[in-house]
């Protein structure tokens, strides 16, 4: 028996409505006649508080509110991946040519995954009837795109003994291919389940995040490294590249599945996904990024309830692909939006704000959320690893970092790239500030580059770091005092920050050569760098050689070294070693001249 | 959305109520039956006969919060009656409103005649589906070098300019409005012009401005004046956008929409919220002002299957020329860049002062390169970028320790600052440059600095391109 009741109230997104005895906290209602789409955020006696998904434009109080019975869901099955959905997984494709308007309609209702498509389904060898089937088990796959290998699962809270599974064939979401018994009853199987995105779905044991997430973004894989199962945050002000960057890594990330969020965001950064995720190719399957990728967009102008709701929707549809044993990627570009959303939804029931407005279990939210990443072994058989790697963009207001999202979020998560307004401003980009970023799992990744690229990438990364930060110093004695009193050595650290800086660290996300490097390459252009600073180190601490007298020497290979970066391509990694032999052979010239 | 109340339960339409139960800033609070829905638009008719009109802010069983449009100065708890018209504020578009003059709510103010609508548009909008976006890639001249150059413009963008009082923005936009052209293409464009507060002389400077150019019937200008009500500002852009989404959707124009001062629209919206004593954001605006600024902002676009275009030019000025203040900060955070307005750069005679470090396109990468400018431009336009704010940097650094003890490269370097702002940015407001001109006259300043600094250009560039002028 559903609930219904009628409305009270309606100010902005928020309704209240009354005679709403027995519905439930978050359980989904229809809203008016249009039916449309709220969930249930507080109860008081009878009186519901409803955040609505859609506009609530045209409500009147006396309108009917009807209870589902159910709690805000996904869909969780083959359909999901390539497709772009609304906040609450309303399929934006469909509802375009359903409505055949170029806006979005209020009041369109489409299932998530298609139901007229059918799915090649392979059972699994060992399910068979009579075994006994635990929750999350696979029991066949269906090829879902080129590159993923959809694994059916039993739904986690289903368990007990398989009566019936249909023989390999077509069928749509809606067939049904299995039946299990449990305690005397009979549950069908079919293609998809759902399940409430506000539960993060189980697992059976948490692992440490040891190996690196590869993104190709130097200053991120070599600098401040990302794991699988880790969580990053990258916060900055408008315009610094946060959403470049979060592009980047869905663009270039070794990861099997990719989600992207776009929460509050503009319209056009999804266009732009849209448009080039199908024709650009996975750099490490050659394969349509799209084969891989699922949008979700609620975009700047779109409801904000459905913005509260997008994260949650993104981040169950991660640990889904998870439980199928899979690296997941979810990049959610904003969080602050999803905050402000909160904020915004807890203003209008009038709760007790704590700083700038925010409610107080802000911290505790933005907690919860991160603490969905992770590298987990999945629950049922066959033996799964799988893992959600977060990433959330952070957008403080005027580009304060005190500010209560940033400086929380900041507690939760494991990773920093800190953006910076200077940088951005003389197009350093990606404008990630490396005196005051961090990652927490440079040690754990280091065994992981030692054995797959360089015995000495640990002690490499640390140098390029020391340089770096020494450099700052020495600005900062030149700011006091000028150039005058400086040492060659700290002369040298000015050169070679110039050259990490101009040779490694900017990175055009535009440029074909540039956007991407392989550990491998990157590896390489950080040695090169390197080595040319330590033949320079060796010959001036001779005390003979001035650093004025070794930069016109080299000037000119040192160019060609720093355009490195977007002229030699992947495939000619040896140009930077004949550009350190030049450049090697004439500081030799140097000495020999003396 | 108006069709949402038509279909339902009152059918008659109107509504009446004559018990105004409390009157509080821009709002008054109304007793009412049943009936009543939230987003109405209402006539308020006072003891005079006067007329006024409203929305509906909060309806529940009983009381309507209603925000006046025209104010509440006057309203009394007697002697008022508040009709709900059954719809939500609605603009009658047709093509013959280019060339006309209307007020911030629609209404011809020129004395021409009235408007035979075409159709009738809810004011408010639908969001765009992503899905039917079309991402802009085409080059728009707009004859600025610090704009093509550096921040360039594409169609069915929205870059707002971010000034100050008493900086050039008007004549800036003015000459962009005159100049842009997509070249190669000759196709339908209109003005949409929206004055939201500001003060007559601006409003006749754009006026005469469109009729000496010759566009004046290609124009439609909304005007409420700094001395008209306040509330209408809310309303006033949307109007103007509903009018833009309508010629370039239906009538396949190409539109530019300047709207003009967006932070008296922010004030008004801050008054709206404090008078509803809702919990302020920062700096006393409302939390949801991102989401509102928005719903106008993302208003701009290309879309799948359809020949016309909105970009939109919000003008806005930072209180104390602060970047950080909640309205710049929360437009940057929407539209796609900003070109900023510099308040030294003016002072030092530098027209049109664009703080090109601060200034962004976001849609630039796109519509650049070859077929669209030329082969360097994404190069020289990194390389400018480059040596301008190192330039800048060793400016600053130069006043502390002195010009003499900066390296003779450095030295190179401030005199390409210099030369990059006297003969780059600065330009006549009547100088129009091609693209070619501009990117000319880049190489010319970075022909200044050694060859080997110029690490963000590929060689063959160079080669063509370096001290060849
Ligand atoms: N890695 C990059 N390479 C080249 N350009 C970049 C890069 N990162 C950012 N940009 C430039 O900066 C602009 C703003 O970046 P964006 O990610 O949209 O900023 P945010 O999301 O922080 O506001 C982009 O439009 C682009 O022009
Ligand atoms: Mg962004």
């Amino acid at each position: 028996m559903s609930v219904l009741g009628r409305i009270r109230r309606i100010s902005g997104s928020l309704v209240v409505a009354e005679d709403m005895a027995g519905i439930k906290m978050y359980e989904v209602v229809e809203v008016g006649s249009e039916g449309l789409i709220g969930e249930v955020s507080r109860i008081e006696g009878d009186v519901a508080y409803i955040q609505v998904y859609e506009s609530t434009s045209g409500l009147m109080p006396g309108d009917p509110v009807r209870g589902t019975g159910n709690p805000l869901a996904v869909e969780l099955g083959p359909g999901l991946m390539s497709q772009i959905y609304d906040g609450v997984q309303r399929p934006l494709e469909g509802i375009r040519e359903l409505s055949k308007s170029i806006f979005v309609k209020r009041g369109v209702k489409l299932p998530a995954l298609p139901r007229d498509k059918k799915w090649h389904f392979v059972p699994n060898q060992q399910a068979k009837p009579g075994t006994k089937l635990s929750g999350g088990t696979v029991i066949g796959t269906v090829k879902e795109t080129e590159l993923i290998e959809h694994r059916i699962m039993v739904p986690p809270n289903v368990h007990g003994i398989l009566k019936e599974i249909q023989s390999e064939g077509e069928y749509t979401v809606e067939d049904i291919i299995g039946e299990v018994e449990s305690d005397g009853k009979k549950i069908p199987l079919r293609l998809y389940h759902t399940w409430p995105v506000r539960l993060p779905r189980p697992y059976l044991d948490k692992l440490e995040p040891t190996e690196p997430l590869i993104t190709g973004l130097r200053i991120i894989d070599t600098l401040f490294p990302i794991a699988k199962g880790g969580t990053a945050a990258i916060p900055g002000g408008f315009g610094t590249g946060k959403t470049v960057t979060l592009h980047g890594l869905a663009q270039w990330s070794e990861a099997k599945v990719v989600i992207y969020i776009g929460c509050g965001e503009r319209g056009n950064e999804m266009t732009e996904v849209l448009e080039r995720f199908p024709e650009y190719k996975d750099p490490w399957t050659g394969r349509p990024l799209m084969d891989r990728t699922i949008l979700i967009a609620n975009t700047s102008n779109m409801p904000v309830a459905a913005r509260e709701a997008s994260i949650y929707v993104g981040v169950t549809m991660a640990e889904y692909y998870r439980d199928q044993g899979y690296d997941v990627l979810l990049v959610a570009d904003s969080t602050s939006r999803w905050a402000e959303a909160l904020r915004e939804i807890a203003g209008r029931l009038e709760e007790m704000p704590a700083e700038e407005g925010y409610p107080s279990y802000l911290a505790s939210r933005i907690a919860e959320f991160y603490e969905r990443a992770g590298r987990v072994v999945a629950l049922g058989d066959p033996r799964r690893v799988g893992s959600v790697t977060l990433g959330g963009a952070v957008s403080p207001p005027g580009g304060d970092f005190t500010e209560p999202v940033t400086s929380h979020t900041r507690r939760f998560v494991r990773v920093f790239w800190a953006l910076d307004t200077a940088l951005a401003y003389s197009r350093h980009y990606p404008a990630i500030n490396w005196l005051l970023s961090y990652s927490a799992y440079a040690d754990t990744v280091s065994e992981w580059w030692r054995k797959n690229v360089n015995e000495m990438w640990a002690e490499d990364r640390k140098k390029a770091l020391n340089i770096l930060y020494r450099e700052n110093e020495v600005r900062e004695i030149v700011r006091l005092v000028g150039t005058e009193g400086l040492s060659e050595t700290d002369k040298l650290v000015l050169f070679t920050a110039r050259l990490l800086k101009e040779g490694f660290l900017k990175q055009n996300a535009f440029d074909p050569i540039d956007a991407f490097s392989d550990p491998k390459r990157q590896y390489k252009m950080l040695r090169s760098i390197l080595t040319v600073h330590e033949a320079i180190s060796s010959i001036i601490s001779q005390g003979t050689i001035t650093m004025a007298e070794v930069e016109p020497v080299i000037t000119d290979l040192v160019a060609q070294l720093m355009r490195g970066r977007y002229t030699i391509p992947h495939d000619k990694l040896e140009e930077f070693d004949a550009l350190v032999e030049k450049i090697l052979e004439k500081l030799k010239g140097l000495q020999h001249a003396r | 959305m108006s069709a949402h109340i038509k279909d339902k339960k009152r059918l008659s339409g109107v509504l009446e109520s004559k018990e105004v139960m409390m009157i509080k800033g821009p709002l008054i609070f109304v007793k009412a039956s049943s009936g009543v829905s939230y987003d109405e638009l209402v006539e308020i008719e006072l003891s005079s006969g006067e007329k006024r009109r409203g929305r509906v802010l909060d309806v529940s069983t009983g009381v309507a919060v209603i925000q006046v449009f025209e104010g509440t100065t006057g309203i009394s708890t007697t002697g008022t009656s508040v009709r709900f018209l059954g719809k939500t504020l609605e603009l009658g578009v047709s093509e013959d409103m280019l060339g006309r003059i209307f007020n911030g709510l629609g209404d011809p103010i020129d004395g021409g005649p009235a408007i035979v609508a075409e159709e009738k548009r809810d004011v408010n909008g639908d969001p765009l589906n992503p899905t039917s976006r079309a991402y802009p890639k085409d080059f728009i001249q707009t004859g600025v070098s610090a704009i093509d150059g550096m921040n360039t413009l594409v169609r069915g963008q929205k870059l707002p300019i971010f000034s100050g009082g008493g900086l050039p923005h008007n004549l800036l936009a003015a000459q962009i409005a005159r100049q842009s052209v997509v070249r190669g293409e000759n196709e339908q464009f209109a003005v949409v012009f929206a004055a939201i507060g500001v003060k007559y002389d601006e409003f006749l400077f754009f006026k005469k401005f469109f009729e000496e150019t010759g566009a004046r019937n290609k124009v439609a200008m909304f005007v409420n004046l700094a001395n008209e009500p306040a509330m209408i500002r809310l309303m006033t852009p949307r109007v103007a956008l509903t009018l833009a989404e309508y010629l370039a959707y239906e009538r396949d124009m190409h539109v530019l929409a300047i709207i003009t001062d967006m932070t008296n629209y922010a004030e008004a919206l801050r008054e709206v919220s404090s008078a509803r004593e809702e919990i302020p954001g920062r700096q006393g605006y409302p939390g949801y002002m991102y989401s509102d600024l928005a719903s106008i902002y993302e208003r701009a676009g290309r879309t799948v299957g359809k020949k016309g275009s909105i970009t939109q030019m919000p003008i806005l000025s930072m209180p104390n020329d602060d970047i950080t203040h909640p309205i710049p900060d929360l437009t940057g955070y929407i539209t796609e860049g900003q070109i900023v307005l510099d308040r030294g750069l003016y002072n030092r005679g530098i027209y049109p002062p664009i703080n090109v470090l601060m200034s962004l396109s976001r849609l630039m990468k796109e519509g650049i390169g070859p077929g669209k400018t030329r082969e360097d431009h994404d190069d020289v336009y990194n390389q400018l970028y480059a040596a301008y704010s190192r330039s800048q940097e060793l400016k600053s650094l130069a006043t502390i320790i002195g010009e003499e003890s900066l390296s003779p490269t450095d030295k190179k370097y401030l005199r390409f600052g210099e030369a990059f702002e006297r003969s780059f940015i600065n330009q006549l407001p009547t100088e129009n440059r091609s693209i070619e001109e501009t990117l000319d006259i880049a190489w010319n300043v970075l022909s200044i600095l050694p060859e080997t600094e110029l690490t963000n250009v590929r060689p063959q560039y160079i080669e063509k391109y370096y001290r060849k002028g």
